[in-house]
């Protein structure tokens, strides 16, 4: 028989004219379920009304992601063993950074539109993807394959940033990481968005983005290399040689 | 509904310096803030204390009287510890900026600080 604890599942809840406050659960888990296992099973077995947002349980829609224990976890790959012990509390908030809508569900519709206004790419071909051990020349019949971008669209790096705690304008770590990943080259209209207050100059070299990322698209990293371009565009154009 | 209480807000500030559980990222963050805060305050008082020499020697002898006392000593420490924190910090920023141990920054951070430690003992050594 396979091992089970016992937890405390305290949820964040808010709703449409409440004051936010945790509501606990108890329940019996199997260590080697994932956090989201515990939150669906508050909701089947103690309350209908507890309200989040999930859907490929695999991590690839990006849906689940939520502050466990206060740091921000992509809730269907965290392990429960890895976050809590038996007879412990376990707690899930909503991500910071964005408006609650209901209890753990929040609004990303200004995200996604700050990944729009950088042109973030779902797919792209997969010559031009960062993999291990790229072949040195794409052969023609390969180069005309696509694949998923990285970055999957959770929102876990905006939640993590200080930076973006306090300046709802800046773009924000994934926003930035997918401007790198279209190139100021190829998309030379791009300067005029990241290189500016709230673009990639606001970011304060946190790496929280990237601790966080379950993706591994490394938003800091990215950054910085980011600037680099923006640089070299600078230089480019105050050369004349744009 | 109160949706404002999570979105971000410049009255956040706050969570700067609060880091646990966070990465060490964070904890680096806070400390070039506090240490940010620390200097910008020594500054101004700095700029006040040089301002009672247009009173005449007499009122900053009077002062330089003061820095004899343990507190005012201590708290010069803090200026030269926060200013040697601060500026290694700064350097690892720097570095990592220039895209320079982006993927180390952790060891980076745990390095430069290590020898702000020993600069700090140093300067303890010889203040006291």
């Amino acid at each position: 028989m396979s091992e089970m604890w016992k937890i405390t599942l305290r949820v964040h809840r808010q709703k449409e004219g409440e004051a936010p406050h945790f509501d606990n659960f108890t329940m019996e888990v199997n260590p080697d379920e994932y956090v989201i296992d515990a939150v669906e099973r508050a909701w089947a077995f103690h309350d209908r009304t507890v309200c989040f947002r999930h859907a490929c349980h695999h991590s690839t829609c990006g849906a689940c992601g939520m502050r466990v224990n206060g740091v921000e976890k992509l809730t269907c790959i965290t392990l429960m063993r890895d976050v809590t012990s038996n007879g412990a509390t376990l707690r899930v908030e909503p991500l910071r950074n964005f408006p609650v809508v209901s209890d753990l569900a929040v609004d990303m519709g200004h995200f996604y539109r700050k990944m729009e206004r950088v042109g973030a790419r779902a797919v792209l071909p997969v010559s031009e993807a960062e993999i291990e051990n790229p072949p040195g020349e794409w052969p023609p019949q390969d180069a005309q394959y696509i694949r998923l971008s990285d970055c999957i669209e959770c929102g876990l790096c905006i939640s993590a940033c200080p930076v973006m705690a306090t300046t709802p304008e800046y773009l924000g770590p994934a926003p930035l990481a997918a401007a790198q990943d279209n190139g100021i080259r190829r998309k030379p209209e791009l300067l005029s968005v990241v290189d500016c207050e709230d673009g990639v100059w606001r970011c304060h070299s946190v790496f929280e983005c990237t601790a966080v990322c379950p993706s591994f698209v490394d938003p800091a990293r990215r950054i910085m290399d980011l600037r680099r371009q923006v640089v070299g565009a600078r230089l480019r154009n105050l050369f004349g040689k744009a | 509904m109160d949706i404002t209480r999570n979105q971000p807000s410049a009255r956040r500030f706050w969570s700067w310096f609060i880091p646990f559980r966070r990465d060490i990222g964070s904890w680096a963050f806070a400390l070039n803030r506090a240490t940010a805060i620390g200097l910008t305050i020594y500054l101004f008082l700095h700029l006040i204390i040089l301002g009672k020499l247009a009173q005449g020697p007499g009122a900053y002898d009077q002062f330089l009287e003061l820095t004899e006392n343990p507190f005012i000593k201590f708290g010069e420490w803090l200026v030269v510890a926060a200013a040697i924190l601060h500026g290694l910090n700064g350097i690892r920023i720097i570095l990592t900026t220039l895209g320079v141990g982006i993927t180390r920054q952790k060891q980076l951070f745990f390095g430069l600080m290590a020898i702000a430690l020993v600069v700090i003992l140093i300067f303890t050594a010889r203040m006291y």
